[in-house]
Protein backbone atom coordinates (compact mmCIF):
# COMPACT_ATOMS: atom_id res chain seq x y z
CA UNK A 1 0.00 0.00 0.00
CA UNK A 2 1.34 3.38 -0.84
CA UNK A 3 -0.82 5.50 0.94
CA UNK A 4 0.90 4.90 4.74
CA UNK A 5 0.34 6.38 7.83
CA UNK A 6 -2.67 9.13 8.48
CA UNK A 7 -5.17 8.20 5.62
CA UNK A 8 -7.71 10.98 5.87
CA UNK A 9 -10.26 12.89 8.13
CA UNK A 10 -11.99 10.37 9.36
CA UNK A 11 -14.34 12.69 11.66
CA UNK A 12 -15.26 16.40 12.66
CA UNK A 13 -17.59 16.67 16.00
CA UNK A 14 -19.57 19.99 16.10
CA UNK A 15 -21.05 21.70 18.46
CA UNK A 16 -24.68 23.06 17.90
CA UNK A 17 -27.08 25.27 19.98
CA UNK A 18 -30.09 23.36 19.16
CA UNK A 19 -29.99 20.30 17.95
CA UNK A 20 -33.52 19.47 15.37
CA UNK A 21 -33.01 22.73 13.23
CA UNK A 22 -29.05 21.06 12.82
CA UNK A 23 -30.00 17.70 12.07
CA UNK A 24 -33.14 19.48 9.63
CA UNK A 25 -29.68 21.45 7.83
CA UNK A 26 -27.25 18.24 7.98
CA UNK A 27 -29.32 15.81 7.02
CA UNK A 28 -32.10 17.15 4.75
CA UNK A 29 -30.02 20.19 3.19
CA UNK A 30 -26.32 18.71 3.07
CA UNK A 31 -28.13 15.55 2.66
CA UNK A 32 -26.10 13.50 5.28
CA UNK A 33 -27.14 10.28 6.28
CA UNK A 34 -28.01 9.77 10.04
CA UNK A 35 -26.17 6.35 11.32
CA UNK A 36 -26.30 6.83 15.19
CA UNK A 37 -27.37 8.48 18.39
CA UNK A 38 -26.36 8.02 21.66
CA UNK A 39 -27.13 8.28 25.49
CA UNK A 40 -25.34 11.02 25.56
CA UNK A 41 -27.90 12.78 22.70
CA UNK A 42 -25.01 12.81 20.18
CA UNK A 43 -26.39 12.26 16.74
CA UNK A 44 -23.98 10.66 14.17
CA UNK A 45 -23.85 10.95 10.40
CA UNK A 46 -22.30 9.97 7.23
CA UNK A 47 -21.64 11.41 3.80
CA UNK A 48 -23.34 8.74 1.06
CA UNK A 49 -20.09 7.69 -0.40
CA UNK A 50 -18.51 7.38 2.35
CA UNK A 51 -18.15 3.39 4.05
CA UNK A 52 -17.03 4.13 7.01
CA UNK A 53 -19.60 4.28 10.18
CA UNK A 54 -20.11 7.91 10.79
CA UNK A 55 -17.92 10.99 9.82
CA UNK A 56 -19.93 14.09 11.41
CA UNK A 57 -21.24 14.18 14.90
CA UNK A 58 -23.22 16.86 16.47
CA UNK A 59 -23.64 17.49 19.73
CA UNK A 60 -25.57 20.28 21.50
CA UNK A 61 -24.00 23.08 23.52
CA UNK A 62 -24.18 26.80 24.80
CA UNK A 63 -21.38 27.69 22.55
CA UNK A 64 -20.95 26.75 18.61
CA UNK A 65 -17.89 25.64 17.55
CA UNK A 66 -15.54 22.25 16.92
CA UNK A 67 -15.09 20.01 19.60
CA UNK A 68 -12.95 17.56 17.55
CA UNK A 69 -11.59 16.48 14.42
CA UNK A 70 -10.34 12.47 13.80
CA UNK A 71 -8.09 10.98 11.18
CA UNK A 72 -7.91 7.37 10.30
CA UNK A 73 -4.89 5.87 10.09
CA UNK A 74 -3.75 2.58 8.62
CA UNK A 75 -3.79 -0.09 11.24
CA UNK A 76 -3.77 -0.73 14.94
CA UNK A 77 -0.01 -0.82 14.89
CA UNK A 78 0.43 2.72 12.99
CA UNK A 79 -2.13 4.17 15.60
CA UNK A 80 0.18 2.90 18.60
CA UNK A 81 3.56 3.98 16.48
CA UNK A 82 2.20 7.69 15.84
CA UNK A 83 1.00 8.24 19.16
CA UNK A 84 3.64 7.72 20.88
CA UNK A 85 5.45 9.75 17.64
CA UNK A 86 2.68 12.67 18.44
CA UNK A 87 3.87 12.26 22.77
CA UNK A 88 7.60 12.21 22.23
CA UNK A 89 7.49 15.57 20.10
CA UNK A 90 6.46 17.75 22.80
CA UNK A 91 4.50 19.63 20.47
CA UNK A 92 0.56 18.12 21.69
CA UNK A 93 -0.47 18.77 25.08
CA UNK A 94 -3.60 17.42 27.11
CA UNK A 95 -3.19 13.92 25.37
CA UNK A 96 -5.67 10.80 26.37
CA UNK A 97 -6.72 7.60 25.17
CA UNK A 98 -10.89 7.23 24.57
CA UNK A 99 -11.71 3.68 24.83
CA UNK A 100 -13.34 1.66 21.72
CA UNK A 101 -16.88 2.18 21.49
CA UNK A 102 -17.37 5.74 22.65
CA UNK A 103 -18.42 6.74 19.34
CA UNK A 104 -20.54 3.79 18.12
CA UNK A 105 -18.83 1.16 15.68
CA UNK A 106 -15.58 2.82 17.14
CA UNK A 107 -11.74 1.45 17.74
CA UNK A 108 -10.26 3.57 20.63
CA UNK A 109 -8.52 6.90 19.91
CA UNK A 110 -5.88 8.86 20.55
CA UNK A 111 -6.67 12.49 21.47
CA UNK A 112 -4.16 15.48 21.34
CA UNK A 113 -4.39 18.77 21.67
CA UNK A 114 -2.34 20.83 18.88
CA UNK A 115 -0.23 23.57 19.34
CA UNK A 116 -3.09 26.16 17.56
CA UNK A 117 -5.15 24.88 20.06
CA UNK A 118 -7.60 22.44 18.20
CA UNK A 119 -8.19 18.62 19.54
CA UNK A 120 -7.59 16.10 17.02
CA UNK A 121 -8.00 12.44 16.93
CA UNK A 122 -6.60 9.13 15.40
CA UNK A 123 -8.12 6.21 14.89
CA UNK A 124 -7.38 2.75 13.16
CA UNK A 125 -10.88 1.24 13.50
CA UNK A 126 -14.41 2.12 12.52
CA UNK A 127 -17.18 -0.32 11.36
CA UNK A 128 -17.42 -0.08 7.49
CA UNK A 129 -21.18 -0.17 6.24
CA UNK A 130 -20.79 0.63 3.15
CA UNK A 131 -22.39 3.47 0.64
CA UNK A 132 -25.23 1.17 -0.33
CA UNK A 133 -24.60 1.78 -4.14
CA UNK A 134 -24.24 -2.23 -4.38
CA UNK A 135 -26.90 -4.22 -6.50
CA UNK A 136 -25.71 -7.83 -5.51
CA UNK A 137 -24.37 -7.16 -1.80
CA UNK A 138 -22.20 -4.40 -0.32
CA UNK A 139 -19.95 -3.40 -3.27
CA UNK A 140 -21.16 -5.87 -5.56
CA UNK A 141 -21.30 -5.10 -9.16
CA UNK A 142 -22.62 -1.41 -7.81
CA UNK A 143 -24.73 0.89 -9.29
CA UNK A 144 -22.42 4.78 -9.71
CA UNK A 145 -25.13 6.48 -7.01
CA UNK A 146 -27.66 5.19 -4.85
CA UNK A 147 -31.45 5.90 -4.34
CA UNK A 148 -33.21 8.03 -1.98
CA UNK A 149 -30.53 10.70 -1.84
CA UNK A 150 -31.46 13.88 -0.27
CA UNK A 151 -30.64 17.87 -1.16
CA UNK A 152 -27.28 18.83 -1.77
CA UNK A 153 -26.29 15.21 -0.96
CA UNK A 154 -22.15 15.83 -0.74
CA UNK A 155 -19.90 12.77 -1.39
CA UNK A 156 -17.94 12.80 1.64
CA UNK A 157 -16.63 14.91 4.81
CA UNK A 158 -13.15 16.45 2.94
CA UNK A 159 -11.64 18.83 5.31
CA UNK A 160 -11.70 21.53 7.72
CA UNK A 161 -10.43 25.39 7.95
CA UNK A 162 -8.74 26.01 11.11
CA UNK A 163 -7.99 29.58 12.84
CA UNK A 164 -5.16 29.40 15.28
CA UNK A 165 -1.85 31.52 17.09
CA UNK A 166 1.08 28.96 16.88
CA UNK A 167 0.37 27.97 13.08
CA UNK A 168 4.13 27.56 13.08
CA UNK A 169 3.91 24.62 15.60
CA UNK A 170 0.61 22.90 14.34
CA UNK A 171 2.47 22.46 10.98
CA UNK A 172 5.75 20.91 12.37
CA UNK A 173 3.86 18.78 14.12
CA UNK A 174 2.12 18.12 11.13
CA UNK A 175 4.41 17.73 8.54
CA UNK A 176 7.02 16.18 10.87
CA UNK A 177 5.58 14.06 13.11
CA UNK A 178 1.85 13.10 11.03
CA UNK A 179 3.51 13.10 7.78
CA UNK A 180 1.77 15.71 5.82
CA UNK A 181 2.60 17.63 2.93
CA UNK A 182 2.81 21.35 2.20
CA UNK A 183 0.36 21.63 -0.80
CA UNK A 184 0.19 25.39 -0.61
CA UNK A 185 1.04 27.86 1.84
CA UNK A 186 0.81 31.70 2.26
CA UNK A 187 3.60 33.84 3.44
CA UNK A 188 4.29 37.56 3.81
CA UNK A 189 5.58 39.22 1.47
CA UNK A 190 7.84 41.50 3.41
CA UNK A 191 8.85 38.28 5.60
CA UNK A 192 9.06 35.56 2.91
CA UNK A 193 9.72 33.24 5.79
CA UNK A 194 6.92 33.96 7.64
CA UNK A 195 3.86 31.69 7.62
CA UNK A 196 0.11 33.13 7.81
CA UNK A 197 -1.29 29.70 6.05
CA UNK A 198 -0.68 26.81 5.34
CA UNK A 199 -2.65 23.52 3.13
CA UNK A 200 -1.85 20.37 4.14
CA UNK A 201 -2.40 17.11 2.51
CA UNK A 202 -1.84 13.42 4.02
CA UNK A 203 -3.22 11.72 0.34
CA UNK A 204 -3.83 12.38 -3.21
CA UNK A 205 -6.28 15.64 -2.07
CA UNK A 206 -4.82 19.30 -1.89
CA UNK A 207 -5.95 19.56 1.17
CA UNK A 208 -7.06 17.23 4.11
CA UNK A 209 -7.05 20.06 6.23
CA UNK A 210 -5.75 24.04 6.14
CA UNK A 211 -4.64 26.51 9.13
CA UNK A 212 -4.76 30.06 8.94
CA UNK A 213 -2.68 32.23 11.54
CA UNK A 214 -4.75 34.24 13.63
CA UNK A 215 -4.63 35.79 17.17
CA UNK A 216 -6.74 32.93 18.70
CA UNK A 217 -6.71 29.36 19.97
CA UNK A 218 -8.65 26.17 19.11
CA UNK A 219 -11.33 28.48 16.48
CA UNK A 220 -13.23 26.76 13.59
CA UNK A 221 -13.83 28.54 10.31
CA UNK A 222 -15.24 25.46 8.10
CA UNK A 223 -16.01 22.17 7.67
CA UNK A 224 -16.08 21.24 4.20
CA UNK A 225 -17.74 18.19 1.79
CA UNK A 226 -17.08 17.05 -1.48
CA UNK A 227 -19.10 17.43 -4.61
CA UNK A 228 -18.53 15.69 -7.69
CA UNK A 229 -18.72 18.72 -10.20
CA UNK A 230 -19.05 22.61 -10.59
CA UNK A 231 -22.40 22.14 -11.92
CA UNK A 232 -22.94 20.20 -8.61
CA UNK A 233 -22.25 23.06 -6.88
CA UNK A 234 -24.31 25.56 -8.51
CA UNK A 235 -27.34 23.13 -8.11
CA UNK A 236 -26.20 23.16 -4.07
CA UNK A 237 -26.56 27.04 -4.27
CA UNK A 238 -29.95 26.46 -5.70
CA UNK A 239 -30.79 23.81 -2.45
CA UNK A 240 -29.32 26.64 -0.51
CA UNK A 241 -31.38 29.45 -1.68
CA UNK A 242 -34.90 27.13 -2.43
CA UNK A 243 -33.88 26.45 1.78
CA UNK A 244 -33.40 30.04 3.01
CA UNK A 245 -29.54 29.11 4.21
CA UNK A 246 -27.42 31.77 5.65
CA UNK A 247 -25.00 31.71 2.21
CA UNK A 248 -21.59 33.16 3.04
CA UNK A 249 -20.41 33.76 -0.55
CA UNK A 250 -20.49 31.77 -3.61
CA UNK A 251 -20.59 29.72 -5.78
CA UNK A 252 -16.77 30.75 -6.97
CA UNK A 253 -13.86 29.58 -7.00
CA UNK A 254 -10.41 29.83 -4.75
CA UNK A 255 -7.05 30.11 -6.05
CA UNK A 256 -5.83 28.28 -3.40
CA UNK A 257 -6.42 24.46 -4.52
CA UNK A 258 -8.06 25.94 -7.35
CA UNK A 259 -11.82 24.02 -5.96
CA UNK A 260 -15.08 25.43 -6.63
CA UNK A 261 -16.95 26.60 -4.03
CA UNK A 262 -19.69 27.87 -1.85
CA UNK A 263 -19.50 28.93 2.07
CA UNK A 264 -22.97 28.84 3.86
CA UNK A 265 -23.82 28.53 7.66
CA UNK A 266 -25.21 26.02 9.85
CA UNK A 267 -28.16 27.07 11.73
CA UNK A 268 -25.85 27.78 14.93
CA UNK A 269 -23.45 29.66 12.89
CA UNK A 270 -20.77 27.12 11.80
CA UNK A 271 -19.43 27.85 8.59
CA UNK A 272 -19.92 24.50 6.22
CA UNK A 273 -18.66 24.57 2.68
CA UNK A 274 -19.43 22.13 -0.50
CA UNK A 275 -16.80 22.05 -3.22
CA UNK A 276 -15.57 20.31 -6.39
CA UNK A 277 -12.42 20.45 -8.21
CA UNK A 278 -8.99 20.53 -7.29
CA UNK A 279 -6.00 18.79 -8.55
CA UNK A 280 -4.23 15.44 -7.34
CA UNK A 281 -1.16 16.04 -4.83
CA UNK A 282 1.70 13.88 -4.96
CA UNK A 283 4.30 14.08 -1.75
CA UNK A 284 7.05 15.59 -4.21
CA UNK A 285 4.83 18.01 -5.79
CA UNK A 286 6.21 21.44 -5.22
CA UNK A 287 4.46 23.60 -2.92
CA UNK A 288 3.05 26.27 -3.86
CA UNK A 289 3.37 29.53 -2.08
CA UNK A 290 1.07 32.92 -2.48
CA UNK A 291 2.04 36.10 -0.73
CA UNK A 292 -0.31 38.37 1.53
CA UNK A 293 -0.07 40.51 -1.31
CA UNK A 294 -1.85 38.24 -3.28
CA UNK A 295 -3.90 36.83 -0.51
CA UNK A 296 -7.60 37.92 -2.04
CA UNK A 297 -7.61 36.50 -5.39
CA UNK A 298 -5.70 33.19 -3.27
CA UNK A 299 -9.04 32.93 -1.32
CA UNK A 300 -11.64 33.76 -3.75
CA UNK A 301 -10.26 33.84 -7.42
CA UNK A 302 -13.13 35.46 -8.70
CA UNK A 303 -13.96 38.89 -6.73
CA UNK A 304 -10.50 39.12 -6.32
CA UNK A 305 -11.15 40.45 -2.73
CA UNK A 306 -12.21 38.96 0.95
CA UNK A 307 -15.48 38.74 2.45
CA UNK A 308 -15.61 40.97 5.45
CA UNK A 309 -16.31 37.54 7.19
CA UNK A 310 -13.41 35.29 5.95
CA UNK A 311 -11.37 36.71 8.37
CA UNK A 312 -14.16 37.41 10.76
CA UNK A 313 -16.66 34.98 11.14
CA UNK A 314 -15.59 31.83 12.94
CA UNK A 315 -16.87 30.04 15.84
CA UNK B 1 -46.94 44.57 13.76
CA UNK B 2 -43.63 46.77 12.93
CA UNK B 3 -41.14 48.53 15.05
CA UNK B 4 -38.81 50.80 14.30
CA UNK B 5 -35.07 49.90 15.00
CA UNK B 6 -32.77 52.89 14.99
CA UNK B 7 -28.73 51.81 15.09
CA UNK B 8 -27.39 54.91 17.01
CA UNK B 9 -23.88 54.39 15.48
CA UNK B 10 -24.83 55.78 12.40
CA UNK B 11 -28.36 57.28 12.90
CA UNK B 12 -30.03 54.76 10.68
CA UNK B 13 -33.62 53.24 11.00
CA UNK B 14 -35.60 51.12 9.40
CA UNK B 15 -38.84 48.78 10.33
CA UNK B 16 -38.63 45.23 11.19
CA UNK B 17 -41.88 43.11 12.36
CA UNK B 18 -41.96 41.31 15.55
CA UNK B 19 -41.35 37.52 13.84
CA UNK B 20 -38.09 38.47 12.10
CA UNK B 21 -34.98 38.96 13.47
CA UNK B 22 -33.43 42.46 13.59
CA UNK B 23 -30.39 41.54 11.46
CA UNK B 24 -32.58 39.84 8.73
CA UNK B 25 -34.88 42.79 9.23
CA UNK B 26 -32.38 44.99 8.38
CA UNK B 27 -30.76 43.03 5.32
CA UNK B 28 -34.37 42.42 3.70
CA UNK B 29 -34.49 46.48 3.26
CA UNK B 30 -30.82 46.21 1.43
CA UNK B 31 -29.95 48.45 4.85
CA UNK B 32 -26.72 48.81 6.53
CA UNK B 33 -25.13 49.78 9.59
CA UNK B 34 -25.27 46.14 12.13
CA UNK B 35 -22.40 43.70 10.40
CA UNK B 36 -23.33 40.69 8.88
CA UNK B 37 -21.33 37.58 9.75
CA UNK B 38 -22.95 33.72 9.87
CA UNK B 39 -26.55 35.15 10.54
CA UNK B 40 -27.70 32.40 13.33
CA UNK B 41 -26.44 33.50 16.81
CA UNK B 42 -22.79 31.88 16.30
CA UNK B 43 -20.20 34.27 15.55
CA UNK B 44 -20.81 37.44 17.37
CA UNK B 45 -19.90 39.90 14.78
CA UNK B 46 -23.65 41.86 14.98
CA UNK B 47 -23.49 42.15 18.58
CA UNK B 48 -25.72 45.15 19.61
CA UNK B 49 -26.14 46.92 22.99
CA UNK B 50 -29.89 47.46 23.15
CA UNK B 51 -30.37 50.67 25.21
CA UNK B 52 -34.34 51.34 24.40
CA UNK B 53 -37.30 48.71 23.78
CA UNK B 54 -38.73 45.35 24.13
CA UNK B 55 -37.32 42.12 22.26
CA UNK B 56 -38.13 38.11 22.38
CA UNK B 57 -34.70 36.52 21.40
CA UNK B 58 -33.45 33.10 20.92
CA UNK B 59 -30.52 30.96 21.94
CA UNK B 60 -27.31 32.57 21.34
CA UNK B 61 -23.39 31.47 21.39
CA UNK B 62 -22.25 31.65 24.96
CA UNK B 63 -18.90 31.70 22.73
CA UNK B 64 -19.35 35.33 22.05
CA UNK B 65 -21.99 36.34 24.13
CA UNK B 66 -21.85 35.73 27.87
CA UNK B 67 -24.98 35.31 30.33
CA UNK B 68 -24.17 38.77 31.92
CA UNK B 69 -24.41 40.22 28.82
CA UNK B 70 -27.34 38.62 27.64
CA UNK B 71 -28.75 39.59 30.83
CA UNK B 72 -27.95 43.30 30.46
CA UNK B 73 -29.46 43.57 26.66
CA UNK B 74 -25.92 43.04 25.24
CA UNK B 75 -27.15 40.52 22.39
CA UNK B 76 -26.79 39.31 18.77
CA UNK B 77 -29.06 41.23 16.52
CA UNK B 78 -29.58 37.62 14.60
CA UNK B 79 -31.34 36.53 17.23
CA UNK B 80 -33.45 39.26 18.97
CA UNK B 81 -36.94 40.21 17.81
CA UNK B 82 -38.55 43.79 18.35
CA UNK B 83 -41.36 43.77 20.49
CA UNK B 84 -41.40 47.69 20.44
CA UNK B 85 -39.38 50.17 18.80
CA UNK B 86 -35.80 49.59 19.57
CA UNK B 87 -32.45 51.64 19.78
CA UNK B 88 -29.10 49.39 19.50
CA UNK B 89 -25.60 50.56 19.13
CA UNK B 90 -23.40 48.43 17.28
CA UNK B 91 -20.81 46.51 19.81
CA UNK B 92 -19.16 43.43 18.30
CA UNK B 93 -16.05 43.40 16.84
CA UNK B 94 -16.63 44.90 13.71
CA UNK B 95 -18.18 47.90 14.91
CA UNK B 96 -14.90 50.15 14.63
CA UNK B 97 -14.70 49.30 11.18
CA UNK B 98 -18.88 50.19 10.11
CA UNK B 99 -17.77 54.00 11.39
CA UNK B 100 -14.90 53.99 9.55
CA UNK B 101 -16.54 52.69 6.42
CA UNK B 102 -19.46 54.91 6.59
CA UNK B 103 -16.80 58.02 6.51
CA UNK B 104 -13.88 57.34 3.97
CA UNK B 105 -13.79 53.91 2.35
CA UNK B 106 -10.23 53.16 3.28
CA UNK B 107 -7.98 49.58 3.28
CA UNK B 108 -10.18 47.81 6.18
CA UNK B 109 -6.64 46.18 6.34
CA UNK B 110 -8.26 42.61 6.64
CA UNK B 111 -4.89 40.79 6.84
CA UNK B 112 -4.03 42.97 9.95
CA UNK B 113 -4.99 40.24 12.59
CA UNK B 114 -2.89 37.37 10.60
CA UNK B 115 0.47 40.08 10.37
CA UNK B 116 -0.28 41.71 14.14
CA UNK B 117 -0.01 37.90 15.33
CA UNK B 118 3.68 38.21 14.29
CA UNK B 119 6.00 38.04 17.02
CA UNK B 120 8.87 41.07 17.00
CA UNK B 121 7.65 43.03 14.45
CA UNK B 122 10.77 44.54 12.79
CA UNK B 123 10.73 48.30 12.84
Amino acid sequence: MALTGVLRPGHVALRVLELEPALKHYRDVLGLIEVARDDKGRVFLKAWDEHDHHSVVLREADEAGMDYMGWKVASPATLKKLAADVEQSGLATEMSWIPAGEHPATGERFRFTIPTGHVMELFAEKEIIGNNCGTDGQDINPDPWPDGLKGIAATRFDHCLLYGDDLDGTVKLFTEVLGFGIAEQVMLAGDKKFMIGAFLSCSNKAHDVAFIRQPVKGKFHHASFELRSWEQVLRAGDILSRTKTSIDIGPTRHGITRGETIYFFDPSGNRNEVFSGGYIYYPDKPTITWYDESLEPAIFYHDRKLNEAFLSVFT
Amino acid sequence: MKHTVTIENTGETFRCDEQTNVLLGMEQLCRKGIPVGCRNGGCGVCKVQVNKGQYAKRKMSRGVVSAEEEASGCVLACKIFPQSDLEVEVVGKMARAIVAQQSASSDSGFTTTMKTNKPEEEK
